[in-house]
């Protein structure tokens, strides 16, 4: 459905996207997920071609975005961080003016307004100036311009930035719905949200593809680290001595200890389900089990070591050194 | 390029602009017709439009100041690229809207001539010449206004160099014959019509190489050319800037003349200027 091919931007010294590469399959919600500033929204807007790319290419359904903007373009909606609302319209103006300029079929676009009012539930505040309407409003007519002409990829910068829970949650049901239909992308720093609506999980970090997979296969990817935390209700030192009889713990991290209760956290030996011998190794020795506990690495987890640990890998300093020019530049 | 045109004019007729600007041509179309026209017993309408072709300097601003700043800042613009519509049609929908803006209250003025005929001889011909010089030199000011726009980040910036660049365009021929006619003031005052253009191309491009390499070239040619035939420069600065100066070609329609080499002129200028607006905007999605 869309390639991009070795994507680079550049801004004077500054990479914000370095030779980026990835393929969006079709009937997928995608998450960019990535810290502020790693390059999620200058992506999204080279693939819209709002912004051209320093180098390389993005092909939407076999049309390049610079070559052919006409054909790429009719393939996409797009909902910029902040929505291209003109505040002197009401939503209904609005929604007329983006479907002249998309230049659909003049027959059908009154069913299509009204089918994407109540889609995106803003048909009772249609003869509202935008200027007037909330926050939550404007996303929601910002979405339905994404969604008007049914185009098969919905681009979604940052949909949720600056709403109330409750209209989170709406947002994210909305864009749910439209997975069933729509290749959808979404880019967010919140991962929780990410991995509430979406199938498949792109990390961004400093305009690097990090990682790109499924929520469930990222986590895996550390599920090596499964550990297991246990408080017994006796003292240190005895602790020790039962964990040392029991086989297949690999490592052994005393957390807190106060006199006749102490908390440990074990690492078990990979593919090993320890639970039961340590259960009957403290029975065995007559020492209470007060609490057991099972602690998978979340993908919080998964994000933070990823995107922690690139730095390392690259030349640090030199980076921090472009990113603080920036910095300086942009105030 | 229709429905950029239709949101366009939509939103000059919804604010107050499109009636404030109305309101402003005519009055100073009703004022200048009372004193010359009626009070000075003079059936040539042309004699008004001369009078107050001033009222550009306003009414230039006052339509073209929200028209792609606005975009920027607001971040429509956005929406504007990711559309299936070329940046020339979405450039050209906002001029035909200004051209449109500006054609309403002209219409109405073109009722004055009618009006005066009942009273004696009009020669509409030349009246009608003139309003429609009028007409394209507001369209060639327009592009001009256009083009500023663009290249600005607020309404007010936008408002305040257009307003300048109309004032030094109302007064470059006469500003100009302040420079004295001797060859070697011609080439100092060209000299500093070079830098400024490499500074705007600097402003424009960043490419300080290029705009170097035009200032260097540029000064080194009127040199070259000072040193070869010095006497050609003799009055050269005014008589430049008397044949490109835009309000000055008016002067002719006015006199009776209808000049075509002006209207094409004026065409031209506008066919420039919307050229270039396109391409600032195309640039900035590549250096934003």
């Amino acid at each position: 459905m869309i390639e991009v091919r070795h994507l680079t931007k550049r801004y004077g010294n500054h990479m914000a996207v370095s030779d980026l590469s990835f393929k969006i399959e079709k009937g997928v919600i995608y998450g960019l997920l990535g810290p502020n500033g790693a390059g999620k929204s200058t992506t999204m807007n080279i693939i819209t071609g709002c912004l051209g790319a320093t180098e390389g290419d993005v092909l939407i359904g076999g049309h390049s975005i610079t070559e052919e903007p006409k054909e790429a373009k009719r393939l996409i909606g797009y909902l910029p961080e902040q929505p291209p609302l003109y505040m002197d319209m009401t939503p209904k103006e609005y929604l007329r003016f983006v479907m002249a300029a998309k230049n659909l079929p003049v027959k059908g676009r009154d069913g299509e307004l009204d089918s994407v009012m109540e889609k995106t539930r803003i048909a009772e505040m249609q003869n509202n100036l935008i200027r007037n309407l909330s926050k939550g409003y404007r996303q929601r007519v910002g979405i339905a311009q994404a969604l008007l002409g049914n185009p098969e990829i919905i681009i979604l910068d940052e949909p949720t930035v600056g709403l109330d829970p409750a209209q989170i949650i709406e947002i994210r049901d909305l864009i749910k719905e439209l997975g069933r239909e729509h290749t959808v992308i979404l880019s967010s720093h919140i991962l929780s949200e990410v991995q509430a609506v979406c199938d498949a999980i792109m990390i961004i970090s400093k305009g690097h593809l990090i990682a790109s997979d499924t929520a469930e296969n990222l986590t895996a990817m550390l599920a090596g680290t499964t550990t297991l935390r246990l408080e017994a209700a006796a003292n240190e030192s005895s602790v020790r001595a039962v964990l040392d009889h029991v086989d297949g713990i690999e490592d052994l991290h005393m957390m807190q200890s106060s006199g006749d209760a102490t908390t440990v956290e074990l690492k078990p030996e990979e593919n090993t389900d320890i639970r039961a011998r340590v259960f009957h190794a403290f029975a065995k020795s007559d020492i209470a089990l007060l609490e057991m506990t099972s602690v998978r690495a979340s993908l919080e987890d998964v994000f933070l070591e990823l995107t922690q640990q690139e730095p390392l890998q690259e030349a640090a300093p030199q980076d921090q050194q472009e990113s603080d020019d920036k910095r300086k530049e942009d105030a | 390029m229709i429905a950029v045109f239709k949101r366009e004019l939509n939103g000059y007729y919804k604010s107050v602009t499109g009636y404030l600007l109305a309101a402003v041509l005519l009055i100073f179309a009703g004022i200048y017709c009372m004193v010359y026209n009626l009070s000075g017993y003079c059936a040539n309408f042309e004699y008004v439009l001369d009078a107050m072709s001033f009222i550009f300097l306003i009414a230039v601003p006052i339509i073209s100041m929200r028209t792609l700043a606005e975009e920027k800042k607001s971040k429509t613009d956005q929406l504007l690229y990711s559309l299936p519509i070329s940046m020339t049609s979405v450039v050209i929908g906002k001029y035909l809207a200004m051209l449109v803006v500006l054609a309403v209250p002209m219409a109405i003025m073109a009722l004055y001539p009618v009006i005066l005929s009942q009273f004696g001889a009009v020669s509409f011909a030349t009246a009608y010449g003139a309003l429609i010089a009028f007409f394209l030199l507001g369209g060639c000011l327009l592009s001009i206004g256009l083009f500023i726009s663009s290249i600005t980040e607020s309404q007010v910036a936008a408002a305040v160099i257009t307003l300048v660049t109309m004032l030094l365009l109302y007064f470059m021929s006469g500003l100009a014959g302040y420079v004295s006619s001797e060859s070697s003031s011609s080439l100092i005052a060209l000299g500093i019509l070079v830098l400024l253009f490499a500074v705007l191309l600097y402003y424009m491009s960043k490419n300080m190489l290029v705009s170097l390499a035009v200032a260097i070239v540029g000064i080194g040619a009127l040199m070259l050319w000072y040193q070869a035939d010095s006497p050609a420069f003799s009055g050269l600065f005014a008589e430049i800037m008397n044949s490109i100066s835009v309000f000055d070609r008016f002067d002719s329609f006015v006199d009776g003349v209808f000049d075509l080499t002006a209207i094409v002129y004026y065409a031209s200028i506008s066919g420039v200027f919307v050229f270039l607006t396109v391409q600032a905007m195309e640039k900035r999605r590549w250096s934003e």
